[in-house]
C-alpha cells in the first residue's frame, strides 16, 4: 500500500497570490493514499527539502507529490531530496501549479480549483509509480566539430588542449571560414589573416585534431556519449598524400571561368583550385562540374603538369564512420540574398556591393589586389555611400527580423580604413541606429566620425539608381528633416546575415531544435547558452545567433568546456523511463520494432510460463541503453505488451481519470 | 463627432489598419517618397504624429493632397507600417468632415493629360472620390 | 442568455503535451503570463507519439469535452519521427470519433515549439472557445457495463 506525501509550494507569492494554498493542502489530504500534506514558502530551498526528507522518514512515505513550478525546473531537485531520504527518486511526481496555473489565471477561485485538480492528477499518477533504476552508458572520448571556421577551430583547439581527440568536418576545401575572407578586424584593425592563420596551422598540426575538409556529415545516429557519424569525404580528385601544394596545376588549368566563391564571385578561378593562398590543407580540389576533363573527357592538363603525380580523376567519395561522445555545431553564416531588394540596384549595378564583397576588394589577396576600385570600370571612387540595416530588422518576408549585430562595427571599420588610405574619398553612412555595445566599440565608431570625418546621416536610403557612370542615391536626413539626393561612385550594403543554409539539414540529423530564423536553439537563453536542448549537442558561433569574432571565440571556448566536462565522465547515467515489454503478452509481431527510431528493439526466443503452459515464444526485448523513452512502440503494440516506465498506460489513464473526475 | 485628438488618432489607426508602434523611425518611407519635396509634413512624420495624437496638424496639412498613393513607402517599409494608408485615412477623415468634395467621373476627360500615368489617375479617384 | 450558459458550462479539456516542445511552450506561456482558460489541464508525455488513442477515448468516456494533442513541429521531434506517428494515428482516430458523434472541433492536433509561448496560449484560447461554442459533449459509454 502506497503512503503518499503532498508538498505544496507557495513560491513566495508566485503561486500563493492566485492559488489558495490551504485549500489545495486540504483537498490533497483527502485523496486516497495520501497520508501527509503540508505547504511551505519555498519547497526548493534547503529548508523546504528538509521538510520533505523529514516527512518521508517520519511518516514512512513511499512516494511524494510536489505542487510547485514546472518539472523542467525542479524535478531533479526533488528527486534528489527523495533519494537522500531513502526512497527511489522516481517515486516523485510534480504538479505544475505555477507555469500552468498561478501565472496564467487571475481568478483565485478558478486557479485554486485547477491547482487541486492538477494535484489530484499527480497523486493518481504517483500511486502507480514504481521504483526505477537508472542504467549507465559509455562515453566515447572523442568529439566532432561541424564547421571549420574560427568557431570550429577554437572549439577544437580547446578540446584538444584538454587532451581529447577532436575531428573537424569542413564542407569547403579549406578550414578558415568567413574570417579568412575578412581583411581587417574591428576594433583593433589587425589583419584577419595574421591572427587566423596561426590558429589554422595550430589546428592542423595538433596531434589530437583530425581535419576532414571537403567533407560533410551524412548521417548521425546514437545519442549523448556515443553518437555514430558517417562523414562523406568528397572526392578531391587530388591525392592528399602526394600533392606538394606547388600550385602549377591551378596556373595551367585551361578552365578559368568559374566564379570564385572565396572572392564572392567578384572574379573567377580555375576548375582545379584552392580557395585561397593560405588554405589548410594546401591541396587543391577539382571542381568536377566545371572541369573540362570531367565534362568532355578531353584535357588532363593538370595531371600532365603535376610532377608529384597527385591528380587522380578516378577518386571516389569515401565514407568514414566514427563514434563521438559529443558534437559541436559551428556552421556559421552567410549573407542573405538581395534579389528582393530591387530599390538598391544590387543586381543591376556592379558598383553596388555588399560589405563582404568590399572586404574582398580591400584585401591584398582579393580580386583587385587591395586597391579600392569600382567593379564596373576599375576607376577609384571619389565618393562612397554605406547603407545600414539592409534586410536586418525587417518585419516583412524580404529580410530578417533580427539585428545582424556586426554591421554597425564593420561599417565604421570600412569607413575609417577608406578615409585613412584614401583621404580624398567622401564617405557617407546612412544609419537607423548606431549600435556599438562592446569593449572599445563606441570609441571606435566615434573615431570614425571625429578623427576620420565620416559623414553619418540618420535616415534611410529609399532608392539607388544608375545615372550614367554614377549612382544616384535618394535618402533622407531625419534630424534635419530634409531630402538628400546625391551622386556617388560606389554603394556598400550592410547586408543581413543568416545561418548557413545547410544548418537545417544538420539540425535535423542531430535532432537539435532550430528557431524560425534557422538559428539553433540553446537549452536556456541565459543559463545554458552553448548547449542544445538535445543532450550531447553543443553550439559554437553564429549558428546560435549573430556574433562578432571576440564573442564567437568566447562561445567556442565555452562550448569546448562543456564538451570536455562531458568527455571527462567515465559513463553517463541513462534515463530509466524506457520501454519494457511484457513477455507474457507479447506475440512477437514486430510492430514495435518498425516504429522504433533507435533500433532499440530486438527479438529473442524465450521460454515463458503462460498460466502453467511452458513454451518457447518469440518476444520483443528492449535494449535500455538505446531506448530513449519516446513511447512510439507502446502505441504501436497491438497486444498491449509494450509499456513505458514512468509514463505507463495505467499512469496516464489515471491522470486522465483524475482530470475528468 | 470625435472630441479629443487622441480619439481621432485612434480612429485613423482603425481606418488605416496601421500599427504605428511598429515604426522603428528609419525614414525609408520619406527616403522613397516621390512627393517628398511637396509635403509640409513628411511620410515618416505622419507615423509619429498619429502615434503622438497630434491630429489637428495632420488635418490641416497639405501633404494629404500631395501624396500620390504610389505606395512606394508601403512597399519599402522594413517594418510593414504602411504610411500611405495612414495618409489616406487622414484624407478620408477630412473629406468626411467636409461632407463631400469629391471628383465626379464626368470631370475626368478635361483633366486628362497625355503624360499622366494611369496609376495617378486611379489614385486621384482614390484621393477625391470618397 | 448565452453569457449565462457560458457560466454554467465549464468544459473539461485535456491537453497532452510532449515534454520537449509543447510542455516547454506551455511553461513559456506561463512565464510570459499569457493567459488561457483554466479549463485546460495539461498532461505531460515524453512525446506526442506516446499518446495512445485509448487515452483520448478514455477522456471522452470520462466526460471530457475536448482533447488537444500538442507536439513538436514536423521535423523538430526530439525523437526524430514521433510526431509523424502521432499525426497519422490522430487523423484516423479523429475521423472515427467524428463517426461516433464526437465533432471534429473537439479534437485537435497542434505543433507548438518550446519558443512558441504565444502560440500555445492563442491555440488554447481558440480551442476553449470552440468547445464553448460546441457545448457539452456526448458521453462515450461502454454499453457492456450498463445494466438494464
Amino acid at each position: 500500500m502506497q503512503r503518499i506525501g503532498v508538498f505544496v509550494c507557495h513560491c513566495g507569492t508566485n503561486i500563493a497570490a492566485t492559488v489558495d494554498i490551504a485549500r489545495v493542502v486540504e483537498a490533497a489530504a483527502k485523496e486516497p493514499g495520501v497520508v501527509h500534506a503540508e505547504d511551505y514558502q519555498y519547497m526548493c530551498s534547503e529548508a523546504g527539502q528538509l521538510k520533505i526528507r523529514e516527512a518521508i522518514k517520519e511518516k514512512n512515505l513511499t512516494g511524494i507529490v510536489v505542487c510547485s513550478c514546472s518539472p523542467r525546473m525542479h524535478e531533479n531537485t526533488f528527486r534528489q531530496a527523495a533519494q537522500r531520504a531513502g526512497i527511489n527518486p522516481y517515486m516523485v511526481e510534480i504538479a505544475n501549479i505555477r507555469e500552468h496555473c498561478s501565472w496564467i489565471h487571475k481568478d483565485m477561485e478558478e486557479a485554486t480549483e485547477k491547482a487541486v485538480i492538477l494535484a489530484r492528477a499527480a497523486i493518481a499518477k504517483v500511486l502507480l509509480n514504481a521504483p526505477l533504476e537508472a542504467g549507465t552508458s559509455r562515453v566515447v572520448k572523442r568529439a566532432l566539430v561541424i564547421g571549420g571556421g574560427i568557431a570550429g577551430i577554437q572549439t577544437a583547439l580547446d578540446i584538444a588542449d584538454a587532451g581529447y581527440e577532436v575531428d573537424i568536418v569542413e564542407k569547403t576545401p579549406s578550414i578558415g571560414g568567413r574570417m579568412s575572407q575578412l581583411d581587417k578586424t574591428f576594433p583593433t584593425l589587425d589583419c584577419s589573416a595574421c591572427i587566423l592563420t596561426p590558429k589554422m596551422v595550430e589546428a592542423a598540426a595538433h596531434e589530437k585534431i583530425t581535419i576532414y575538409t571537403y567533407s560533410e556529415v551524412e548521417k548521425v545516429s546514437g545519442f549523448v556519449g556515443d553518437f555514430q557519424v558517417d562523414i562523406r569525404k568528397k572526392a578531391r580528385s587530388v591525392d592528399m598524400s602526394k600533392c606538394t601544394g606547388c600550385g602549377v596545376c591551378q596556373e595551367k588549368c585551361p578552365s578559368k571561368k568559374t566564379p570564385n566563391e572565396f572572392n564572392r564571385g567578384l572574379n573567377t578561378r580555375s576548375a582545379i583550385y584552392t580557395p585561397f593562398a593560405q588554405a589548410i590543407p594546401n591541396v587543391p580540389v577539382i571542381d568536377r562540374e566545371n572541369c573540362i576533363k570531367f565534362k568532355t573527357g578531353k584535357c588532363g592538363v593538370c595531371a600532365k603538369v603535376c610532377q608529384a603525380g597527385a591528380i587522380d580523376y578516378e577518386q571516389q567519395d569515401e565514407i568514414v564512420t566514427q563514434n563521438y561522445g559529443a558534437i559541436v555545431v559551428a556552421t556559421g553564416f552567410d549573407t542573405i540574398k538581395l534579389d528582393q531588394f530591387d530599390e538598391y540596384s544590387y543586381s543591376t549595378s556592379p558598383d553596388v556591393i555588399t560589405s563582404l564583397e568590399l572586404e574582398r576588394i580591400m584585401n591584398a589577396a582579393g580580386p583587385t589586389k587591395g586597391h579600392l576600385e569600382r567593379m564596373s570600370d576599375h576607376r577609384a571612387p571619389k565618393s562612397m555611400v554605406f547603407i545600414q540595416c539592409v534586410g536586418s530588422r525587417c518585419a516583412d518576408k524580404r529580410g530578417k527580423s533580427y539585428c545582424s549585430k556586426i554591421c554597425c562595427m564593420y561599417t565604421a571599420k570600412h569607413a575609417m580604413l577608406i578615409r585613412d588610405k584614401y583621404p580624398d574619398v567622401e564617405v557617407t553612412v546612412f544609419y537607423i541606429d548606431v549600435r556599438t555595445p562592446g569593449k572599445n566599440f563606441d570609441e571606435f565608431y566615434r573615431r570614425a566620425v571625429e578623427d576620420y570625418g565620416v559623414n553619418y546621416i540618420k535616415g534611410q536610403v529609399g532608392k539607388v539608381a544608375e545615372k550614367g557612370d554614377k549612382l544616384l542615391v535618394q535618402g533622407v536626413d531625419l534630424l534635419d528633416n530634409k531630402r538628400i539626393v546625391m551622386e556617388t561612385d560606389m554603394v556598400v550594403l550592410a547586408t543581413a546575415i543568416e545561418p548557413n543554409p545547410d544548418v537545417r539539414k544538420i539540425a535535423t540529423m542531430l535532432t537539435a531544435s532550430i528557431d524560425t530564423n534557422n538559428f539553433l536553439t540553446e537549452s536556456h537563453a541565459k543559463l545554458r547558452p552553448v548547449e542544445s536542448p538535445t543532450a550531447g549537442i553543443f553550439l559554437s558561433g553564429v549558428c546560435q545567433g549573430p556574433k562578432d569574432i571576440p564573442e564567437t571565440v568566447a562561445q567556442a571556448g565555452a562550448a569546448a568546456v562543456k564538451v570536455v566536462g562531458l568527455l571527462a565522465k567515465d559513463h553517463l547515467v541513462t534515463n530509466p523511463c524506457v520501454a519494457k515489454s511484457d513477455t507474457l503478452l507479447c506475440n512477437g509481431c514486430s510492430s514495435c520494432e518498425k516504429v522504433c527510431p533507435y533500433g532499440a528493439i530486438s527479438y529473442e526466443e524465450r521460454e515463458v510460463n503462460d498460466h502453467g503452459i511452458r513454451e518457447t515464444r518469440r518476444v520483443a526485448v528492449v535494449n535500455s541503453a538505446l531506448c530513449q523513452g519516446c513511447g512510439a512502440c507502446t502505441v504501436a503494440c497491438p497486444s498491449g505488451a509494450m509499456d513505458l516506465q514512468g509514463f505507463s498506460n495505467r499512469q496516464i489513464l489515471a491522470e486522465v481519470d483524475a482530470i475528468c473526475r | 463627432m470625435l472630441r479629443t485628438e487622441r480619439e481621432q488618432a485612434e480612429l485613423i489607426k482603425e481606418i488605416s489598419g496601421v500599427n504605428t508602434k511598429k515604426c522603428m523611425k528609419c525614414g525609408k518611407c520619406s527616403a522613397s517618397c516621390p512627393a517628398y519635396e511637396e509635403m509640409d509634413i513628411r511620410p515618416h512624420q505622419f507615423v509619429s504624429y498619429v502615434q503622438n495624437g497630434d491630429v489637428s496638424a495632420l488635418l490641416k496639412s497639405k501633404s494629404i493632397w500631395k501624396c500620390l498613393s504610389c505606395f512606394a513607402c508601403v512597399e519599402r517599409c522594413p517594418r510593414d507600417v504602411k504610411p500611405a494608408k495612414l495618409i489616406e485615412a487622414v484624407r478620408l477623415m477630412v473629406i468626411r468632415q467636409r461632407g463631400g468634395n469629391y471628383l465626379s467621373p464626368d470631370e475626368v476627360p478635361e483633366l486628362l493629360d497625355e503624360e499622366l500615368p494611369q496609376q495617378l489617375l486611379a489614385s486621384a479617384f482614390r484621393k477625391y472620390s470618397k | 442568455m448565452q453569457v449565462e450558459n457560458k457560466k454554467e458550462f465549464r468544459p473539461k479539456i485535456v491537453a497532452f503535451c510532449c515534454n520537449w516542445c509543447s510542455y516547454a511552450g506551455a511553461d513559456l506561456a506561463g512565464s510570459s503570463r499569457l493567459a488561457y482558460p483554466a479549463d485546460v489541464k495539461i498532461i505531460r508525455v515524453p512525446c506526442s507519439c506516446r499518446v495512445n488513442p485509448m487515452f483520448i477515448l478514455r477522456a471522452f468516456q470520462r466526460g471530457a469535452d475536448g482533447v488537444i494533442l500538442c507536439g513538436c513541429h514536423p521535423g523538430d521531434c526530439h525523437y526524430t519521427t514521433g510526431n509523424y506517428y502521432a499525426r497519422r494515428r490522430m487523423t484516423l482516430l479523429f475521423s472515427m470519433l467524428d463517426y461516433l458523434g464526437v465533432e471534429h472541433g473537439r479534437t485537435r492536433v497542434e505543433w507548438v515549439s518550446a519558443a512558441e509561448g504565444v502560440k500555445f496560449s492563442t491555440t488554447m484560447n481558440e480551442f476553449v472557445e470552440k468547445i464553448y461554442s460546441l457545448g457539452e459533449n456526448v458521453r462515450l459509454e461502454d454499453l457492456r457495463c450498463k445494466r438494464d
